[in-house]
């Protein structure tokens, strides 16, 4: 994941661009003819301390290399936000980003 | 007042001499560039590197939005570790090249007076890795995009500066306009009719570029393509597109073609790799 937190005008904006396949699990292999295991974000969190601050639930037709932007209160220069996802094969990612 | 002192750069970097009374390098630029001002009054020209950015805000705000995490960062840096990976020789790009091959795309494509023929960055790339006993590439896409594409990137902010050194070198600017401008496959288009005429219209979806500025960003990540490639990987799918069937990457036509069309960008400044749908 990349991820920028800047914080301006009394909120903190977050874009952020997560690199992941996002395979419907409809599409076929050109090569042999097989079905592409589904493999998908199915959850993507932000935590701001113990505050969840963004909550994602994604289904199959978000494409491949999902960016999101988002905004939330409560924020300031120097705190440390964790994002997380989570997909239907049980794999994660985490990272951490301090807001600037 | 800053376009012509601009204009006057951009001519001055490539006085030719020429015995033909008409269609003479040097006045085509200004003429394309007089087209363009008046087709975009409220552009400057050096802008239209952005292409449809420079004219479309909403395309604009979602392109600088995309350049946040710019999608060619991952091919600059396998280009990088390409270009500087010594051939099995111990030798390496660096010494088939001026500068070391750094900030020296705006000069390129060239024209080789020994061969008299065009040879583009990609071709060099290629008989580099020939004279040094490596197998040459395939055109496009892949390694050879991702090795211009770092170059491109050494480049960014110098001025495009093709040159026409002799008669020879005009014939082959010639054959490229003349390709421009010609009409081909069942649609019968030429590239003049979307990127000169309707420049700046839509085309279903998409809004057409002007093709003054338009090689200035390539090798281009394309979301189309999902990966970099060349601009004559976007020749071959242009061709395509209009039910033509495309020239081989490299072939004659195609390097003449992208001689023409970088030389009418003379004095516009690289930008490349960019991003494109």
């Amino acid at each position: 994941m990349k991820v920028k937190a800047k914080f301006e005008n009394n909120k903190v904006e977050v874009k952020l661009l997560v690199k992941h396949p996002m395979d419907t699990g409809l599409q076929k292999d050109k090569k042999n003819g097989d079905l592409i295991p589904a493999k998908y974000i199915q959850e993507l969190s932000c935590m701001h301390g113990d505050k969840l601050v963004f909550l994602a639930n994604f289904g199959r037709a978000v494409s491949k290399d999902p960016y999101l932007a988002f905004s939330f209160s409560g924020g300031k220069a120097g705190d440390t936000l964790i994002l997380k996802w989570f997909d239907n094969l049980g794999d994660n990612e985490e990272t951490k980003v301090v807001i600037k | 007042m800053k376009r012509r002192i601009y204009l006057t750069l951009a001519l001055a970097s490539c006085i030719t001499v020429t015995t033909s009374t008409f269609a003479d390098p040097v006045s085509d630029n200004e003429t394309i560039r007089s087209y363009f001002s008046d087709k975009f009054p409220d552009i400057a020209l050096e802008d239209l590197v952005d292409g449809v950015y420079a004219i479309d805000k909403d395309s604009r705000d979602q392109w600088l939005q995309i350049e946040e995490f710019p999608p060619y960062e991952e091919a600059i840096s396998k280009g990088e570790k390409l270009f500087t990976t010594p051939f099995t020789n111990g030798k390496s790009y660096a010494g088939c090249f001026d500068n070391g091959g750094i900030s020296i795309k705006q000069n390129y494509p060239y024209f080789d007076t020994e061969k008299s023929q065009v040879v583009t960055l990609e071709q060099a790339v290629n008989n580099c890795r020939i004279e040094n006993g490596e197998q040459p590439l395939p055109y496009g896409k892949g390694a050879i995009a991702y090795i211009t594409s770092y170059m491109a990137s050494t480049s960014r902010g110098e001025l495009i500066n093709v040159t026409i050194p002799n008669d020879a070198a005009k014939a082959a600017y010639e054959e490229g306009k003349q390709f421009f401008y010609s009409r081909r496959g069942q649609l019968n288009m030429a590239c003049a009719t979307c990127h000169m005429a309707n420049a700046g219209k839509r085309l279903r979806a998409d809004i057409l570029s002007p093709a003054l500025g338009q090689v200035s960003h390539f090798p281009a990540f394309r979301f189309k393509w999902d990966d970099v490639g060349t601009i004559q990987r976007r020749y071959a799918g242009c061709n395509t597109q209009i039910r033509a069937k495309p020239f081989e990457l490299q072939s004659a036509q195609y390097r003449n073609l992208e001689y023409f069309h970088t030389y009418m960008s003379n004095g516009l400044a690289i930008n490349g790799p960019g991003t494109r749908k």
